[in-house]
């Protein structure tokens, strides 16, 4: 082992990582994000995705959910950290793999190229719940909504077919069934 | 239509209403309509520091010392960003701190004005919560949350950050009664559960190895609780020790306290952590200078939690039994059953626990704290062993800068009260003594206020001499003098084959023509012969004293938990040093 000389000592063990998706519901006011996110940079928590928008206006409340990685004891202080945030109203937290739970994403592709390209793209997509948004002789638009790793999938299978552009919204989550989730 | 108040008299109200005494701050362009208004509020004292720094940490010795919260006010700009040191070192060691911080007017936000920075996010780190107020209808409330905030769960600092026009401007002062203020660091609820409290005492009853380990919880819960520590303590007769923080919760001269643990604690409290089959903490937070190695740390040791802070619990070891609750709180309720359920706990018990005392005291016999005394030069330990002996029958206050005297006072200075002894231990920010005793001495004017001081440390906040003097505060700077960043100097020496790089203080000055420069009294003693006669004069001196003892360069700071040893590994003295650390360790400090 090389000679090292820090001052603190180093880790010794690691968990097994997961994917987690983390419910926040904040209060929509100024600096709200930063504190969230600046908690996840701050004690070095990943971040893979981020969707943040109001979801009450008469309440100012807004939903943010995060999709992150972690060791189980990481994601415990990660919910823990949140909820000591003040502007932090509950905070949920979904295993990946949760049957009980619904996870979508939505992305708007670009695909420019010869007809021939396209059309073979198209038939792909019709594989998939897509939309067409726009279209023109070279080019069409269009809009998926699906798990982040059938996204993922498209984007491979898209990208010799013409995939010019790529935006993602990140996940979201919701519960099956009559259930809300109450902390 | 109610009274307009402009947005300075609005602090004030908010401040009065909160019976603040004393503010602590510096004065400049983006708050002076704040500071225009103090001579309208006759009670309200406001401290002038010499820098922002100063003013913070002298608002977190007000605070630490009197349990009320510490206020702090600050202009824009630098202003903000010289108390960030201090905010920071409220936030790790848990200290109730409002900061008030003036910023430019609200048109010039976001143009890189003159003096301007974005202060709500720089402290954003660094605080329980901020706000930067954008509507002077808004302000009496946030200074009522922010009040709220700092002093309620687990307490920490707080900033408002009032732009100049917010100052001038007129508004209600209105505050919103119902508003849900988060009391409680997210916890669910702080009802204790009575299941939890039987578990405890369940712990409690088969345990033959038993040891309390208490923390800045419990002064922080108040005084009611270090009274119900030693009160729980003394019904199970079990031996106690305490985080640097928690020093003074229970008695330091007490037989069932085991002296301070962690790195620089006493060798049978680090042994007893380390073979005890239950561990009791109350109010700590398993800090890694406690807990040295964390896999090898108690491994045999069933653990219970108790901490008003739920992300602290489980967040460096795991526990058996977690309670997210106030300390006094709870420990009223295990007394109250605990009592009725087991009279005579402390008799039946003893055969249980005799082994395990009879244990103890072979650890104690080795006195860890012992060091080679001299006659030649005065041994920092010695100095302070002094300092205490002729301290000790009167209620005094210390506080300490950040280094190997910083160790040496927690080792050999034995608090009897909470409240006593302000440290930086979380963030380690040297230069925090001398402000810190006076916010000490503001709270308590007629106590003797020491701080324990390196020569290093002390000159990163010497300015503050000068409030000191301003304020006629006689409190006393005492200084171990060893020419070193002793602490800096021990690891080299250490762990860096004795390049002591940097650790030297070439051209320091002369304390005592220092101390005379500011107005203050300054002593020097060189040899133990004339220690005691030279401590006396320092007590005895009505007015700020700096005490320059000039102490062996060379001595270093014992017991110690080397390189990631865990707590039964401790190196007791420099004959155990010749024992070679080994490569892995040496990352380990």
């Amino acid at each position: 082992m090389a000679k090292s000389k820090s001052a603190y000592s180093e880790p010794t063990k690691f968990g097994k990582e997961d994917h987690h998706i983390i419910v926040v519901w904040v209060d929509n006011e100024a600096g709200v994000l930063a504190r969230v996110i600046g908690l996840f940079s701050g004690r070095g928590y990943n971040i893979e995705s981020l969707a943040v928008a109001e979801i009450d206006r008469k309440k100012r409340l807004s939903r943010i959910t995060i999709v992150t990685k972690g060791t189980p004891e990481v994601i415990k202080q990660i919910k823990l950290q949140l909820g000591k945030l003040i502007p932090v109203h509950k905070v949920a937290d979904f295993y990946r793999n949760d049957k009980k739970v619904l996870f979508r994403e939505l992305a708007l592709f670009k695909l420019v190229g010869a007809s021939k390209k396209l059309d073979k793209a198209k038939k792909i997509c019709k594989k998939h719940n897509v939309v067409i948004l726009d279209k023109t002789k070279k080019s069409f638009v269009i809009q998926v909504t699906a798990l982040r790793r059938e996204i993922d999938k498209l984007i491979i299978t898209l990208t010799p077919l013409g995939l010019v552009s790529a935006s993602r919204t990140g996940a979201v989550a919701m519960t099956r069934g009559e259930e809300i989730f109450t902390q | 239509m109610p009274k307009l108040l402009s947005g300075a008299e609005i602090v004030f109200k908010s401040l009065e209403d909160q019976k603040v005494e004393y503010i602590f701050g510096y004065p400049g362009g983006a708050v002076l309509p704040i500071y225009d208004e103090l001579k309208n509020h006759k009670k309200i004292k406001h401290i002038l520091a010499r820098h922002e720094q100063g003013a913070g940490h002298a608002a977190e010795g007000y605070a630490r010392s009197s349990g009320k919260p510490g206020v702090l006010l600050v202009t824009s700009g630098p202003g903000a960003t010289n108390a960030v040191t201090a905010l920071t070192d409220a936030y790790m060691d848990s200290i109730p701190v409002v900061c008030i911080s003036g910023q430019v007017p609200t048109h010039l936000i976001g143009t890189d004005a003159f003096q301007e920075c974005d202060t709500t996010g720089i402290t954003r780190p660094c605080t329980k919560h901020n706000w930067l107020v954008k509507d002077v209808n808004d302000l009496a409330d946030i200074m009522n949350q922010a009040f709220e905030i700092a002093t309620t769960g687990r307490p920490g600092p707080v900033l408002v950050d009032i732009p100049k026009d917010i100052q001038f401007n007129k508004g209600v002062y209105k505050v919103n009664k119902n508003k849900l203020v988060k009391k409680l660091n997210g916890a669910l609820s702080n009802k204790i559960n009575l299941k939890d409290v039987v578990k405890f005492i369940e712990m409690i009853k088969k345990s033959s190895k038993p040891i309390f380990y208490s923390g800045g919880g419990v002064i922080n819960s108040g005084p009611k609780a270090s009274e119900l520590l030693r009160e729980l303590v003394s019904l199970t007769g079990f031996p106690i020790t305490s985080t640097l923080q928690g020093l003074g919760a229970y008695p330091g001269d007490d037989p069932q306290f085991l002296g301070m643990l962690g790195m620089h604690g006493t060798y049978e409290a680090n042994n007893a952590m380390h073979d005890c089959d239950l561990m009791i903490n109350i109010g700590a937070r398993f800090d890694d200078r406690i807990t040295g190695k964390i896999d090898e740390f108690s491994p045999k040791s069933k653990k219970i939690h108790v901490d008003i802070d739920p992300s602290s619990i489980g967040k460096n070891v795991k526990v058996d039994l977690a309670i997210t609750s106030d300390v006094t709180e709870l420990l009223q309720s295990v007394i109250k059953i605990f009592k009725e359920k087991n009279k005579n706990f402390i008799n039946s018990n003893k055969q249980k626990t005799a082994k395990w005392w009879s244990q103890i005291e072979k650890w104690r016999k080795k006195k860890s704290l012992n060091f080679v005394n001299s006659k030649k030069t005065i041994k920092p330990q010695h100095a302070v062993q002094r300092l205490y002996e002729l301290t000790k029958d009167q209620d005094t206050f210390i506080t300490t800068e950040v280094g190997q005297h910083q160790m040496w006072a927690a080792q050999h200075y034995k608090f009897n009260k909470p409240n006593r002894w302000m440290t930086s231990g979380g963030l380690g920010t040297m230069g925090y003594g001398l402000p810190a005793a006076i916010g000490v001495q503001i709270a308590h004017p007629k106590k003797l206020v020491v701080d324990i001081a390196g020569e290093a440390s002390i000159l990163m906040n010497i300015q503050e001499m000068s409030t000191a003097i301003q304020y006629r505060l006689p409190i006393k700077i005492f200084i171990l003098n060893n020419e070193y960043m002793g602490m800096v100097r021990q690891w080299q020496e250490l762990l860096h084959d004795k390049n002591y790089s940097e650790s030297y203080t070439e051209a320091l000055p002369d304390f005592v023509k220092l101390a005379e420069a500011y107005g203050a009294v300054g002593i020097r003693a060189k040899t133990p012969d004339e220690l005691d006669e030279k401590i006396k004069e320092m007590i005895n001196t009505d007015k700020p004293v700096i005490f320059d003892c000039v102490v062996d360069k060379a001595e270093n700071c014992y017991p110690m938990i080397p390189s990631g040893k865990p707590h039964n590994q401790m190196l007791l003295g420099p004959e155990d040093e010749k024992e070679e650390v080994s490569d892995e360790g040496k990352t380990l400090v």
